[in-house]
């Protein structure tokens, strides 16, 4: 800095300010702050980096400039999900996650940052309501952690290793929790049949030595599983813990998992008034019973209603924060860092706005709308369902039948500007469908594919359910098995 | 009175909003509306049926869910109510929250990354819609590897202490790789570390080795010597440390861990006063990390989301997170964004997707305003500022800045009010909540208190020495009113939206209320309205 | 209810720099040289700041104590009501009192219902409170003697007095706040004054300590210092194997690796623990030498006061001989963060008595502070260094 340089960003550069700061501080230059910096260690050199844009307004047209290569989808006609969900995000969200006060906060006092306490609070209490459940954390960072570390308190509570993996799970969630929890707990997925838990499957492999029993609902295929009730009292019976991850959009109609026996409900908020961002803006949730031997074992700070010292005041604090000293005790301890408030905020919000009517509604849209894309798109003569389950929002179709492959549907139908789901497996899409495609949107891909079909000679590949489901099964498993840690070890042996 | 104004006090008169503002369970009115659901087209219906009544037997939930029902502005009346009860660093002089480099977070950025040719993105659609997006993350890639000197970096965790995370699970994969997985059990750090790393190294299953400062306040490179050993996987250490002391034999540190075929990772939280002066790779590291949230301005968000970015030398590159954004040039010139899966030794996923794609917008654009000359200066300044906070709080009697004395620090300081606490018997959280008082944010340090009364400030290069002065002229009025008025500090906050809170029903669990449900259940019977009835039980 | 107990003549001996104030001698020749008696002007600085914290409640603490300079005349002069329960017993407590006043005074404190003493003075006045507290009431010191090796006192006067004021209004809230078992340490100061600084342990007592009262803590770590303790010890039982004789030296830490192990432990003794029972309680140098002979064996030790000692302050039975039978790895260390933090920077210390054994020990040291976590710690052996035993400092 021999000449002056200036931004908007940076007070204090002016030589007049700069030399008094100087005098007060003894030393001749800003060299002598940096004494302790060995020269070998200095960047002799200016960072190599793109010309900076310094006028605001020449910054925003590089940065639009570079956005406007994308095509969002408001552009295409988009069925996809798998992780990121489009849901419509009502105007009074953003309008209150964008306040400065909210956005630019940290980590005041519950005095001077009461408004974010209280914010949060309630965000816990509208989740607690969806869920059935006493208690529910400040957002961890997504619906991964938030099962990782639900599984994690779960092998503490029973000093257990087995996990029955109970459900499909999304092979990156998948990913996630086993690196996660792989010191402490084994993970043994058990083949779903027809798109649910087996819970036959799952009796015969309950032991004294399972931790927990981890379902997904709706699973990675969109499956709502219908046999949590009946598979947890078994869990139960043998001292496992229910582990269930989640999407909470849809218990404005279905029954909570909290009761139907789960004792840990974890999952994403990314659905309650989060836009989808390139997969860039999801918050986890933890929510247990108001019972000590698990809130102890919670990493994730709770906040509590408290008194203050006028009557009727509503104050607020951190609850049992001390927990996570005992949380210690084993060797599986974690931490609390700068995650996903904020998304909170947003999910609180919503859930407000919304109200049990709009929960209600919505529900039962995620229910109706995708059953009527499943019976649209099972009528496509060589296009069947891949399974019987009941499905909230996402449902995964067969097109081997039509003489069609998964990515060739992709393909084509992009050229169209559709996305006409995920790819999930050779011959299966996974289709989402929510409030933000109608009916006229649904008919749309539904002629598209029928066109598909049509085109393609579909005679020569008869399916029988029987390879359908294979292919279902055998596509969890393909996607977790480079990950599973016995297979690392092979290789590193 | 009349005109002329009277010139202000020295101490600013501030109060904060009180709106006394219900829970907003409170404020529910049975019937209305926030907000409407499109409703069901007839032909689904048709088609379809009654989807709810078909549930199967216990499916259907029973009960709704116990909701506040309210009418949309009175839904946003509430939340703006709130949101003026909470002091953003855009309102504060946020200097106090040391360690987490409360810098200014551009309104540009937060305006660019609003737009639906971002928000409405699904991050599974073809990458060839994505080419925008994808190109922010690769140049984002780009500069932080500059910035490093490292080879490849991933912006997939979203935060600081997620990125930890990323960097120990990275460590212990390269090591059972190498077939050393077993016998390298121990991660070494240091006490003035953030705490994040040793919790992170625990989690993944190591035991963790704390060094302590020798009697200077530098870390003790002799006993980091006697414990690295063949079982050590790594070390992992901030500099400069939450001291603010730049640890000079850092690169002796680097090559005592390689000497042992330990790994040495880099906590970066603390880089905002290095940058464009030193890198990590400069000095040896394998790994590092950034807080994008920090360093790279983008807003704290109440606490996140944050993003976090690790970079990684050639040697580790293989184990960062996956899918990888590539860049490819045609043969006609041509360039293109694409997506690549990582192969079998990558530490897989450790979020959804590619990170928290807000933030690196945003960081990515705070760059860009800057470059590398701008850069450079921040950190000067901050460096510049810190010092000079330096030499005014030490004019404050009662308060120190333990160990390295004389020496000149980085971007902050820990403090000590240890000397004014003997005097007087107010302790610094005391302090921190008077300051509140004042429209000043303050904080102390991360437990275990290593300095005693602690407090840490950072004043990064955001704010003007007017700014700072004003910030010292409270912490002294503070602590004189300590010595002379001390029930005024014991009492507060006296200007805040709420009064002295009773923390002790939090740490009770007969007493404590997690959620509203919770609440209504514990002290009014479950089900019944808290108008109706009497406490169940008072809380003392 | 708090009490207040003072040793009027404690401090006496420090500005005098004749490190200590026990013994007539030393008093009259401190008198002589024009001391100040400072503990009942240090413990009135504590009483004030308990009247100025509670002016706003609804009620002025009554404070227990003795009569006259043993503490009614403090307890007035900092405008709270005295409820005097003893008399010294010769000298009406105006003149010279004796240890055994101070002993007696604790003791009448409790049974009339204290349940925190507050003592002014030294460490030889928390060995003669410890002697009189029971086990139902806590004590804390309000440090104003010459030797406070112990970590039973407050940092400062005011420190202590807002302790005791948290006391107050969480025994009216109908809550108390948590103690940690604390070691009363002390030197014979005969010994002191030739030179040579030998701390004992001579009892534990229940201290308060004030959780912090801010709660925006952005980490997650112990934020209690029993919780601290308890990790610590955790962290220990953990490292412990079957099949080998463990020899648990004296301390709080101890008595909670004990309680984690779920085996009574002695105080002050050195009790050797075997596959989870105790096979030797409060065992002597020639016992400890027997169970060693026994099979594979290993001293658990802590670190005994402010000044770091982890052998020969305390734990004598822990000899060179023993360490020398317990061979090349003798040691396991245990001790919270917070206890090496404290030590600001210097070395651990060893003083077996035997150079050669000391300079083995010296070096870096493996401490346990949690569940999977350690320190490398440095050790030094002052004795090979003949260090002034003025300038090795005081507790905190």
């Amino acid at each position: 800095m021999n000449q002056p340089f200036t931004h908007p960003y940076l007070p204090n550069t002016a030589p007049d300010v700069k030399q008094a700061m100087l005098d007060a501080t003894g030393a001749a230059s800003v060299a002598e702050f940096y004494a302790d910096v060995p020269d070998e260690l200095r960047l002799s050199r200016p960072l190599d980096l793109p010309a900076p844009f310094p006028a605001e307004q020449d910054l925003a047209r590089h940065v639009r400039g570079l956005l406007a290569k994308n095509r969002s989808t408001e552009d295409r006609l988009s069925f996809l999900g798998h992780g990121t969900y489009q849901h419509y995000v009502p105007a009074v969200v953003d309008e209150v996650i964008n306040r400065s006060e909210f956005l630019t906060a940290y980590a005041g006092e519950p005095y001077e940052d009461h408004g974010r306490f209280q914010a949060l609070f309630q965000y816990q209490s509208l989740m607690a309501e969806l869920l059935a459940m006493d208690v529910v954390n400040v957002p961890t960072y997504d619906g991964y952690q938030a099962t990782a570390t639900g599984l994690a308190m779960a092998g503490r509570i029973t000093g257990r290793r087995r996990v029955l993996v109970a459900s499909d799970v999304l092979p990156a969630k998948y990913s996630k929790v086993a690196d996660f929890v792989r010191v402490h707990l084994d993970l043994e997925h058990v083949p779903t049949v027809n798109g649910t838990a087996d819970a036959a499957a799952i009796a015969a492999r309950l032991g004294a030595d399972v931790a927990a029993v981890w379902f997904e609902t709706p699973s990675a295929t969109g499956a709502v599983e219908t046999a949590l009730r009946a598979i947890s009292d078994l869990a139960h019976e043998a001292g496992a813990i229910v582990v269930v991850g989640t999407d909470p959009i849809g218990y404005g109609v279905l029954t909570p998992p909290a009761e139907q026996g789960a004792d840990i409900v974890t999952g994403d908020i990314q659905s309650l008034g989060l836009h989808q961002w390139y997969g860039g803006a999801h918050g986890g949730f933890i929510a247990v019973a108001d019972d000590p031997t698990f809130i102890m074992e919670m990493p994730s700070r709770l906040f509590g209603l408290a008194t203050t010292d006028v009557p009727g005041e509503v104050g607020f604090g951190d609850v049992a924060y001390e927990r996570t000293s005992f949380a210690q005790r084993e060797e599986g301890k974690e931490w609390v860092g700068t995650a996903a408030a904020l998304w909170g905020i947003a999910a609180g919000v919503y859930l407000a706005l919304m109200g049990p009517q709009g929960m209600a509604d919505l529900g039962e849209l995620l229910l109706a709308r995708p059953r009527y894309a499943q019976q649209r798109l099972a009528a496509i003569p060589g296009v069947v369902l891949a399974d019987g389950a009941l499905h909230l929002r996402e449902f995964t179709v067969n097109v081997a039948g039509a003489g069609l492959t998964a990515e060739g549907v992709v393909e084509a139908l992009r050229r169209e500007g559709i996305e006409p789901g995920v790819v999930v497996g050779e011959h299966t899409l996974l289709v989402c469908v929510t409030e933000l495609t109608s009916q006229a949107d649904i008919d749309r891909l539904a002629a598209s594919l029928a066109g598909l079909a049509t085109a393609a000679d579909a005679s020569t590949t008869p399916v029988t359910t029987a390879t359908i489901l294979e292919e279902q099964n055998a596509l969890v498993s393909d996607a977790v098995l480079p990950l599973a840690p016995e297979l690392t070890q092979e290789q590193n042996a | 009175m009349s005109l002329p104004l009277a010139p202000k006090p020295a101490i600013r008169r501030f109060h904060q909003a009180s709106w006394d503002e219900p829970v907003i369970f409170e404020l529910s009115t049975p019937g209305e509306r926030g907000v409407f659901v499109t409703p069901i087209e007839p032909g689904v219906r048709d088609a379809v049926g009654d989807v709810v009544a078909a549930l199967p037997a216990g499916l259907r939930r029973a009960t709704p869910p116990a909701l506040p029902e309210l009418g949309q502005m009175r839904v946003l009346k509430h939340y703006l109510r709130l949101s003026q009860e909470n002091l953003g660093a855009d309102l504060n002089v946020d200097i106090g929250q040391g360690t987490c480099t409360m810098k200014y977070s551009p309104k540009i950025n937060d305006q660019l990354i609003g737009t639906p040719q971002l928000t409405a993105m699904h991050p599974l659609q073809d990458p060839a819609d994505a080419q925008g997006v994808l190109e922010i993350v690769w140049s984002l890639e780009r500069m932080l590897a500059e910035i490093s000197g490292m080879d490849q970096v991933s912006l997939h965790t979203q935060g600081g202490s997620a990125a930890i995370w990323a960097n120990i699970a990275m460590i212990r994969a390269y090591h059972e790789a190498n077939g050393e997985g077993e016998q390298r059990r121990e991660v070494i750090t240091t006490i003035f570390s953030h705490p994040s790393n040793a919790a992170a190294a625990k989690a993944a299953g190591y035991e963790v080795i704390t060094i302590f400062p020798d009697a200077e306040g530098y870390p003790d490179l002799a006993a980091l010597k006697a414990a690295l050993s063949p079982r050590t996987a790594a070390i992992m250490v901030t500099n400069p440390e939450d001291t603010g002391i730049y640890n000079p034999a850092i690169k002796q540190w680097v090559d005592a861990a390689h000497e042992v075929g330990a790994l040495a990772a880099y906590d970066q939280a603390n880089a905002n006063g290095i940058l464009g002066i030193t890198r990590a790779r400069d000095a040896g590291f394998d790994v590092c990390h950034f807080n994008l949230h920090k360093t790279f301005s983008t807003p704290h968000a109440c606490g996140g989301p944050g993003a976090g970015a690790n970079a990684v030398s050639a040697a580790l590159a293989p184990f960062l997170p996956g899918p990888r954004v590539v860049r490819e040039v045609a043969a006609d010139g041509a360039v293109r964004f694409d997506l690549r899966d990582t192969d079998a030794r990558s530490i897989g996923s450790v979020a959804p997707f590619h990170g928290v794609i807000p933030n690196i917008v945003r960081a990515y654009s705070w760059i860009m305003a800057l470059g590398a000359e701008g850069l450079l200066a921040a950190a000067e300044i901050a460096v510049l500022n810190n010092n000079y906070l330096l030499a005014k709080v030490l004019e404050i009697p009662g308060a120190s800045a333990p160990y390295a004395a004389g020496r000149r620090r980085i971007e902050q300081v820990r403090y000590s009010w240890q000397e004014l606490f003997e005097d007087t018997g107010i302790s610094s959280e005391e302090i921190g909540i008077r300051m509140t008082d004042f429209g000043m944010h303050y904080w102390t340090s991360h437990h275990p208190y290593v300095v005693p009364q602690p407090f840490t400030l950072e004043p990064t290069e955001s704010y003007s020495k007017a700014e700072i002065d004003e910030y010292v002229a409270v912490l002294a009025e503070v602590a004189r009113e300590a010595r002379e008025t001390p029930e005024v500090v014991r009492t507060a906050p006296h200007n805040q939206t709420v009064h002295h809170t009773h923390h002790d029903d939090l740490d009770d669990p007969e007493r404590w209320a997690i959620t509203w449900r919770a609440y209504q259940r514990k002290y009014f019977g479950a089900g019944t309205p808290a108008s109706a009835a009497e406490p169940a039980e008072t809380a003392a | 209810m708090i009490a207040l107990v003072v040793n009027p003549i404690a401090g006496v001996g420090g500005p005098a720099g004749l490190a200590g104030s026990d013994g007539a001698a030393v008093q009259e020749r401190a008198e002589a040289l024009g001391s100040r008696r400072r503990a009942a002007e240090r413990a009135r600085l504590a009483l004030e700041t308990v009247a100025a914290r509670s002016a706003a409640g609804a009620s002025r603490p009554v404070v227990i104590t003795a009569a006259g300079a043993m503490g009614e005349d403090v307890v007035r002069a900092a405008g709270l009501e005295p409820r005097v329960v003893f008399r010294a017993s010769s000298r009406d407590g105006a003149g010279e009192t004796t240890a055994a006043d101070t002993t007696a005074a604790a003791r009448a404190l409790v049974d009339a219902g204290a349940s925190l003493v507050l003592f002014a003075g030294g460490d030889g006045t928390a060995r003669d409170v410890a002697a009189g507290l029971g086990t139902d009431a806590a004590a804390l010191g309000i440090p104003a003697g010459v030797k406070m090796y112990s970590p039973v006192f407050a940092v400062s006067p005011r420190a202590a007095g807002a302790l005791a004021a948290a006391w107050v209004a969480a025994s009216e809230a109908g809550r108390s706040l948590p103690v940690q078992e604390r070691e009363v340490l002390d030197v014979d100061e005969a010994q002191l004054r030739v030179a040579r600084v030998e701390p004992r342990l001579y009892a534990t007592m229940p201290v308060p300590y004030l959780a912090g009262r801010t709660q925006a803590r952005k980490s997650a770590t112990p934020a209690s210092e029993h919780a601290a303790v308890v990790a610590a010890a955790r962290g220990a039982v953990r490292s412990l194997r079957p099949g080998v004789r463990y020899l648990l030296g004296p301390g709080g830490t101890m008595a909670e690796v004990a309680r984690e192990l779920g085996v009574a432990k002695t105080p002050l003794g050195v009790d050797v623990v075997l596959d989870g029972a105790v096979v030797r309680a409060a065992a002597s140098e020639s016992e400890l030498l027997d169970e060693i002979a026994a099979g594979p064996a290993r001293a658990v030790v802590s670190v005994i006061g402010g000044q770091g000692f982890l052998l020969g302050r305390g734990n004598q039975q822990l000899s060179a001989r023993v360490l020398r039978a317990l061979g090349p790895d003798p040691l396991v260390a245990v001790a919270p963060e917070q206890k090496l933090i404290d030590l600001g920077g210097r070395p651990l210390l060893v003083d077996t008595g035997d150079a050669a054994v000391d300079a083995r020990l010296a070096g870096f040291v493996r401490v346990i502070t949690s569940a999977a976590t350690t320190s490398i710690y440095p050790v030094t052996a002052p004795d090979a260094e003949a260090s002034d035993p003025e300038g090795e400092g005081h507790a905190p």
